[in-house]
């Protein structure tokens, strides 16, 4: 299995660090501390790479595997940022019956990321989501607040050009 | 002590309050079968193996976790009970790679076993997902696929728990949870230390050391080497196990006839380089008393807790000893001393190793372990993959006659023995320093208090005029532990010896596999050590010192304990290592 960690260059700053450490200080030494680390952390970086994991694993003294179990146990945590523009493919019934995981696969395919991913340049994010009660438009993406529907494979191309790819 | 009064299987029994159903019905003959419990580190009631029936209970319970309580009625073995294991064992085997005639396992395997007991008549009964992960080779150590691995979480307990390192655990959820490490990377780019602890607890054949028993063969059929061989002290009381014989079981003699019959050409004893290594730790130590060296002095016999130290406390280096271990110091003098006296060129030396550890494998690529210019060791094979040798040969090991190692680098003492079991490198030490500080023979030679398999012990000694303060540990997560009272100033010592693995090395990553049910009670560690002090206390010599072989060494190589030469050939230098 190839490694996780982020393709996107790390660009944490100082204080997004102070911020960090001023929270695990907080919760040190708290039974269950983790996870509300986890959700502030990911609330000052917008994301969890393994630089933000590495502070929590060395500051709170659990394994660096330990985190990364949890941080990808639950959904709600990411291991790479939102692209400058976040692409989301529905992939809720109506969407997947009309087409919508070619969609996926053609944009995955594109950008070189997985779902949850990001390009190298911070360009894009991909993310497979739910319904979004555009079913009429079947099959729909979003790319940050711009609907797109009743699109075929073939449009993918066009659209990503349009943001600059 | 506070009992219960429960019934199992209609037997009335008065039990301790607070144990659990399985240690009460194991108490009363019943063997619960289990498969993630390792006790005191694998306590999560996860696999559902070894359900048990417990009356007013709406579900069937874990006894693995489930305590007794007054009045409790248990059935252990009603036809529900026996169907619901059978069921979620079929269910297991339905993600499991089943390529048993070729595992490295087999016959060994508590999954493979479990299906005899439990009475699997077929073994595709389910079909599971079944992702294909590929093989991570990536340490020097070992392998892990995880195409046989059925999530039991025993490996991340002992890396996390016992070791205190936590390399490996549970990724992802659902279809998609396998064991990994952080980020998905390979086990050899993370900050694991081979101890190989996660091998051995290890239910099937996900988890194993690389086997180098093929380097070993080709050396042997190759003419032009001169194949020796070198046994660490603890293999004796452990490779009897791998043949059926009680654990505990002494077997030195028969090790060396095995070994003799495999074809090398001197069989050695590591035991030897043991005694080596504590002349030159016990001067190194009282050199740095004198001087003001650093202080506490800490063992650099385990290669696991050497890596451990390297990785995760850099700025405790200065307190390694610079000794190399016993396997390297052996290497070292079979390829200068013994070479010169032979006429051999060390080029055509193969030295082979004998270890209860993993870590070996990885020690023996270490930089500055080549006194002679080419590795100090070549091979380091564990005593499984011995064992496994012994088996391909056709040899009967339980029929072999006992023979005696081959002079001279077969000759050891009791102090070189007990470095097999933790506290032994400490009382070899002791027996040593005390003799040479104090000017005369000791009247006692054990030192109890550095005895025994707790992970950590502490003891004071007067050695002259000095009170020496010392402190034993085995395990790393108890490591962690003496290091930070060390750091803190907490605690402060003079000498410490630290053994990665539990135990020490009769418990090594490298050791025969035992199932978790005798893991889990048994004393495995105590029997195989007491194999270990009977034969020092029944040997002539019992002080490294004192050992004749090591003296013409000496006197016709090194000089002096600690001379510029035995630094040249014995020592060694570490290096500072990621964390991640």
């Amino acid at each position: 299995m190839a490694n996780t960690k982020s393709a996107v260059p790390f660009s944490g700053t100082k204080i997004q660090e102070e911020q960090l450490r001023q929270v695990i200080q907080d919760y040190k030494g708290q039974p269950g501390a983790l996870m509300p680390v986890l959700q502030k952390a990911q609330e000052i970086y917008g994301y969890l790479p393994i630089e933000v994991q590495e502070i929590i694993s060395l500051e709170m003294d659990i394994p660096l595997e330990e985190i990364y179990g949890v941080v990808t146990f639950y959904s709600q945590f990411n291991l790479n940022p939102k692209g400058k523009n976040r692409i989301s493919v529905c992939l809720g019934t109506a969407c997947y019956v009309k087409g919508s995981g070619d969609i996926f696969e053609r944009l995955s395919e594109k950008l070189g990321i997985k779902s949850g991913g990001c390009t190298p340049d911070g360009k894009f994010s991909l993310d497979a989501c739910r319904c979004i009660g555009a079913c009429g438009l079947a099959p729909v993406i979003t790319i940050n607040d711009e609907v797109y529907g009743r699109l075929t494979v073939d449009d993918i191309d066009m659209i990503l050009q349009k943001y600059g790819a | 002590m506070e009992t219960v009064a429960i019934k199992i299987n209609g037997m009335p029994l008065s039990v301790p309050k607070g144990i659990t159903i399985l240690e009460a019905a194991r108490s009363a003959g019943i063997e619960i079968p289990t498969l993630c419990y390792l006790k005191d580190a694998n306590e999560i009631g996860a696999c559902r193996i070894c359900v048990v029936e417990v009356k007013g209970a709406r579900t069937l319970v874990a006894s693995c976790v489930y305590p007794v309580a007054e009045g409790m009625e248990v059935i252990t073995n009603s036809r529900r009970v026996r169907e619901a294991r059978k069921t979620t064992l079929e269910l297991i085997l339905s993600t499991h790679k089943k390529d048993c005639l070729s595992c490295v396992r087999g016959g060994e395997c508590e999954l493979q076993t479990l299906c005899k007991t439990l009475n699997v008549e077929d073994q595709e009964r389910f079909t599971g997902e079944n992702p294909v992960y590929e093989i991570d080779r990536s340490a020097p150590h070992m392998f892990r696929d995880n195409n046989k691995c059925i999530l039991c979480r025993r490996c991340a307990a002992a890396c996390g728990r016992w070791q205190g390192i936590g390399v490996l655990g549970p990724n992802q959820r659902g279809f998609d949870t396998h064991i990994g490490c952080a980020f998905e990377q390979n086990l050899g780019e993370v900050a694991c230390v081979s101890c190989g602890q996660c091998i051995v607890v290890c239910p099937t054949g996900a988890l194993g050391e690389k086997d180098q028993t093929g380097l070993v063969w080709d050396a042997l059929h190759d003419p032009s080497k001169h194949v020796l061989v070198q046994t660490a002290p603890s293999i004796r009381a452990t490779l009897g196990e791998a043949f059926g014989m009680p654990i505990g079981t002494n077997v030195e003699g028969k090790m060396v006839a095995a070994l003799r019959r495999l074809g090398f050409e001197k069989v050695f004893d590591t035991d030897l380089a043991a005694d080596m290594t504590i002349v030159e730790e016990a001067h190194e130590f009282v050199e740095r008393v004198k001087n003001g060296g650093v202080l506490p002095m800490i063992t650099s016999c385990s290669p696991g807790w050497v890596k451990y130290c390297e990785h995760y406390f850099p700025e405790m280096i200065p307190n390694l000893s610079t000794c190399k271990s016993p396997q390297q110091m052996f290497g070292a003098t079979a390829k200068t001393w013994y070479a010169q006296k032979m006429g051999w060129d060390p080029k055509d030396i193969f030295m082979v190793s004998v270890m209860p550890c993993t870590a070996k494998k990885f020690e023996v690529g270490r930089p500055n372990e080549n006194a002679a210019g080419v590795p100090d060791v070549d091979v380091s094979i564990t005593t499984r993959e011995l064992a496994r040798m012994i088996q391909h040969a056709g040899l009967l090991f339980d029929q072999l006659p006992d023979e005696k190692f081959d002079d001279p680098m077969g000759e050891s003492t009791g102090a070189g023995v007990i470095f097999g079991a933790t506290g032994g490198v400490m009382e070899a030490a002791l027996r040593t320093a005390a003799e040479w500080v104090g000017g005369k023979p000791l009247e006692k030679l054990e030192f109890d208090e550095v005895r025994g398999t707790q992970g950590i012990k502490e003891a004071s000694y007067q050695i002259g005029d000095l009170t020496i303060r010392v402190a034993v540990v085995s395990g790393l997560a108890n490591a962690k532990e003496i290091l930070r009272r060390v750091k803190s100033g907490e605690a402060s010592y003079h000498f410490i010896e630290v053994m990665g693995c539990p135990g020490g090395c009769v418990n090594g990553g490298g050791q025969p596999v035992q199932t978790a049910s005798v893991r889990n009670f048994t004393d495995l560690k105590g029997l195989r050590a007491k194999a270990l002090y009977e034969d020092d206390a029944g040997k002539p010599l019992r002080k490294s010192h004192e050992n004749p072989s090591l003296l013409k060494i000496y006197e016709e190589f090194f000089g002096e304990f600690g001379s510029h030469k035995a630094h040249e050939v014995l020592h060694t230098s570490y290096v500072k290592r990621p964390r991640f």
